[in-house]
């Protein structure tokens, strides 16, 4: 019952696999962070303090959420509710690189903890879905999180530069292009009804979470939901074998 | 202006907690046991998040969403391919859009 350690191929071909499984969703980062960079300006963040922010922070929903508390004079800079809603904001990369473990080896651990820092919603699932395959190495997730990296970075920065009032991503349906993707990749997963009431559990408490509840906790709510939901209907099951 | 002392700060810590909970993940992971109960559970993680990010940008309660889910999933099932469900997805979400006057 236990998944096979992958072979720890920290190969080019599989940097190179991971960037180009991750320029779907790539198109949607760039959308997402030139309205970043627009909205940065408006908040009063420096050029400098854009390129800080995502090349460091390098997460779109905490730093989205900075931007409401920024303040344009540093002495009224809330540091403290900055630091905290970054925190609460990215609570859900616990489960994301929680099921990351696979991927290394034991004596790899140190680098692929450093690695952490660049996973992303969309190379995180790229990853899992090859994973789900029997395939994914770490090489292959950084070549994703190289790629929405460098995305990020050049959109917000040029954001930033343009400073004006550009399109809402939604007007061109670009904010559909994470849910489109993820939802191909949910459905490649699909390995039987096991997965049904995992899936359907975590929809339905991300659904009711998403309109009860302010910001990002509807992935953590259904993510939590989901999963145990599905352990123990598995744990149910194994229990029926026995017997 | 380039920056402040105080929106260094600000950054610096954001950036740690960043990392601290994404490392966290990882590490938690690690201490968990292969087997049983702990194993299911981190197994069914994936699809779980997945289908916790995708329902609620789903199920909007406008059709147009629904629409472009539906042609992803035809799309994908037909091609198998990830590129061309994306397309399907935010071209069928777009004219879905543009039809429904929204």
């Amino acid at each position: 019952m236990h998944a096979p350690a992958p072979p720890a191929s920290w190969t080019l071909d599989q940097f190179f696999a991971g960037a180009r499984a991750c320029i779907p969703v790539a198109i949607s980062v760039a959308a997402y962070g030139i309205v970043w960079g627009v909205l940065a300006k408006q908040a009063g963040l420096s050029l400098f303090e854009v390129a800080l922010m995502s090349g460091l922070v390098f997460a779109g929903s905490a730093q989205f959420v900075a931007l409401d508390l920024w303040t344009a004079t540093p002495a009224s800079l809330p540091i403290g509710p900055l630091i905290l809603a970054a925190l609460i904001v990215n609570l859900r990369y616990l489960l994301l690189t929680a099921t990351l473990r696979p991927l290394f080896r034991s004596n790899e651990m140190p680098r692929g903890t450093a690695m952490m820092w660049l996973v992303t919603d969309e190379n995180w699932a790229m990853t899992v879905g090859e994973m789900a395959k029997g395939r994914g190495t770490p090489a292959f997730l950084l070549g994703g999180g190289v790629l929405a990296w460098c995305c990020w970075m050049a959109s917000t920065v040029s954001g930033r530069l343009l400073g004006s009032i550009i399109d809402d991503p939604t007007t061109y349906g670009l904010d559909f292009a994470f849910t489109a993707t993820f939802l191909a990749l949910l459905l490649g997963m699909w390995k039987g009804r096991g997965d049904l009431i995992p899936w359907l559990v975590a929809a339905i408490a991300a659904i009711a979470a998403a309109r009860l509840i302010e910001g990002s906790w509807y992935i953590l709510i259904g993510g939590i939901a989901g999963s145990l939901a599905g352990a123990v209907a598995e744990r149910m099951r194994v229990r029926a074998d026995q017997s | 202006m380039l920056t402040s002392p105080e929106a260094l700060f600000a950054i610096a810590g954001m950036a740690i907690v960043t990392l601290l909970v994404k490392a966290g993940g990882l590490l938690l992971a690690d201490r968990l046991p292969r087997h049983g109960f702990a194993a299911s559970w981190l197994r069914h993680i994936p699809g779980a998040v997945l289908a916790s990010l995708v329902a609620p940008a789903i199920v909007t309660g406008s059709a147009a969403e629904l629409l472009a889910a539906l042609a992803t999933a035809l799309v994908f099932f037909v091609t198998r391919n990830l590129f061309a469900a994306m397309a399907a997805g935010v071209a069928g979400v777009y004219f879905a859009r543009l039809a429904l006057g929204i």
